[in-house]
């Protein structure tokens, strides 16, 4: 069975937490007690990740680590319909190798404010907002200009991908790290969109869809 | 912002940071009411609390002048800008010897501490906030309870406090009524009590202590002193921490941040005694700091 190294409040834990909650998948989990704890710098776990972050997954022997590559890995393994991550359409495919790294830079932003203001690492909180809006803006005009194509997901594919989970956690988590989303309609509409996902599951933080509207 | 002028709050003790978490001879830095404080502990364990200054890096080069009051109890360090009482309020069960006592963890909180004390007496949100472990639809009511302010202790107490809840604790095998009982000993720090799952007779102990930042924010800081010889420390963290993760948005989208003490400010209903009875309390005490006080 798989094996999550875990901790609760990580949005990059909660990426693969989503996914396999998508795709139906049973994992084990074990706890990594990264706050207050830094067990994640501990010398059992750097033996699992030297670069000592998490999330970490173990597979068949495999060990792998970095959300996006294990949401990769995962969805081409356990994912018979191929649509999280569509192996056989080389154009979709580069498009969702784009948003991920999109995602990691979601990380070094919004991620980086929220571990500011909650766990008090030192970070500059202001370059920290000014990124995580940037790249909020960028998402948000491009969100919005799929929804006037009929396009309701970040790559262009009727369904969602990987792409759309790596960018959903610290986007809804955004605003513990004082950055508000009033200023992007398109991203909030895309995140009712990703919370309305059959299989969608919580984390601390953020809660599930309201009651949809009934179509006038 | 001003710094604090309220006389009540700078004569508090506030707690500043966990002691597991203290490295011997290791200087923390944070912020007290909008004074930035050092602490660490010094070669025999004790804690050394001043005022930050670039010329003073370790606890043993402290001035004997420029020291601020300090003690360590309850596995925390706290420390006064004013003249604390002889002593904090008592918490008998931190003495049992069988109970795990940890600092679930120290979160930042964008909101007053007064706010989220009063999300701590809330048993409301059970069933949406903490969905399938402190509560669940449709076990949503608020079943009649006790609040009396004790002139003795000079603490609130809420009692006969009685919640369906489907895991209370880590020790938990199913869904249960479970008994609780609140204290506020404080203006920023509250006692929870509820029934163990492991022995009838005793109740695990859960308390917040808010360090007050500035009037807006806190660092809550969360004690267990629970029963529980199965789990992990960890396990048990992660339990509370799963908890107050949930509360979180919750806090921090209340509006206004500071908390009205005019009864008229907002309406409470009856699963609000406890709030009620606090917001009284606060104001009887001439507490301005954290609150919108009742215009005069």
């Amino acid at each position: 069975m798989i094996t999550l190294y875990d901790y609760e409040l990580s949005g990059n834990c909660y990426k693969l937490r989503l996914l396999m909650s998508f795709l139906g998948i049973d994992y084990k989990t074990v706890p990594v007690d990264f706050y207050p704890g830094r067990e994640h710098k501990s010398e059992w776990f750097l033996k699992l990740n030297p670069l000592g972050q998490l999330p970490v997954i173990e597979d068949d022997g495999l060990i792998l680590r970095d959300a996006q590559a294990i949401l990769v890995y995962l969805a081409a393994r356990y994912d018979p319909s191929r649509s999280w991550y569509p192996l056989d359409n080389p154009a979709l495919l580069g498009e969702v190798s784009q948003w991920l790294a999109f995602a990691d830079g979601i990380t070094s932003t919004s991620s980086a404010a929220r571990l500011h203001d909650g766990l008090f690492y030192d970070f500059d909180i202001d370059a920290a907002r000014a990124g995580a809006h940037r790249l909020f803006r960028i998402l948000d005009e491009h969100l919005w200009f799929g929804e006037q194509q009929g396009r309701n997901w970040i790559c262009s594919a009727s369904h969602p991908t990987i792409a759309d989970i790596a960018c959903f956690p610290y986007i809804i988590l955004s605003e513990e790290g004082g950055i508000p989303r009033q200023d992007y309609p398109a991203i909030r509409r895309w995140c009712d969109r990703v919370k309305r996902i059959k299989g969608f599951t919580v984390m601390s933080g953020v809660f599930p869809a309201g009651p949809g509207k009934i179509a006038a | 912002m001003t710094k604090c002028l309220d006389p009540v709050i700078l004569n508090l003790w506030h707690p500043i940071g966990a002691i597991a978490e203290a490295v011997p001879g290791g200087v923390q830095d944070t912020v007290l009411l909008e004074e930035r404080l050092s602490f660490a502990l010094n070669a025999d364990g004790e804690p050394v609390v001043w005022r930050s200054r670039p010329d003073v890096q370790g606890p043993d080069r402290v001035p004997a002048a420029d020291r601020l009051p300090a003690r360590s109890t309850y596995g925390y360090v706290w420390t006064s800008l004013g003249s604390p009482p002889a002593e904090l309020f008592p918490i008998p069960e931190y003495e049992e010897p069988d109970r795990r006592k940890l600092n679930a963890a120290t979160f930042g909180v964008n909101v007053s501490a007064p706010r989220a004390i009063e999300n701590f007496l809330d048993m409301g949100h059970f069933p949406y906030v903490h969905t399938d472990i402190l509560g669940v639809e449709p076990h949503t009511e608020v079943k009649e309870y006790d609040v009396e302010i004790s002139v003795d202790r000079d603490e609130i107490l809420a009692t006969r406090c009685r919640f369906f809840q489907p895991m209370a604790s880590t020790a938990s095998d199913g869904g249960a009524d479970v008994d609780y009982v609140y204290r506020v000993p404080h203006p920023y720090c509250s006692v929870l009590y509820k029934s163990s799952p492991v022995d009838e007779a005793r109740r695990d102990v859960i308390a917040v202590f808010l360090q007050p930042v500035d009037q807006e924010h806190v660092r809550a800081h969360m004690l267990l002193c629970v029963l529980d010889e199965d789990n992990e420390d960890k396990v048990i963290k992660r339990f509370q921490q799963t908890i107050f993760g949930q509360d979180k948005p919750i806090l921090e989208n209340q509006v206004p941040k500071r908390l009205p003490l005019d009864p008229r400010a907002e309406t409470p209903i009856r699963a609000d005694k406890s709030a009620i009875a606090y917001r009284r309390w606060l104001s009887q005490k001439g507490i301005t700091y954290g609150v919108i006080p009742v215009a005069a």
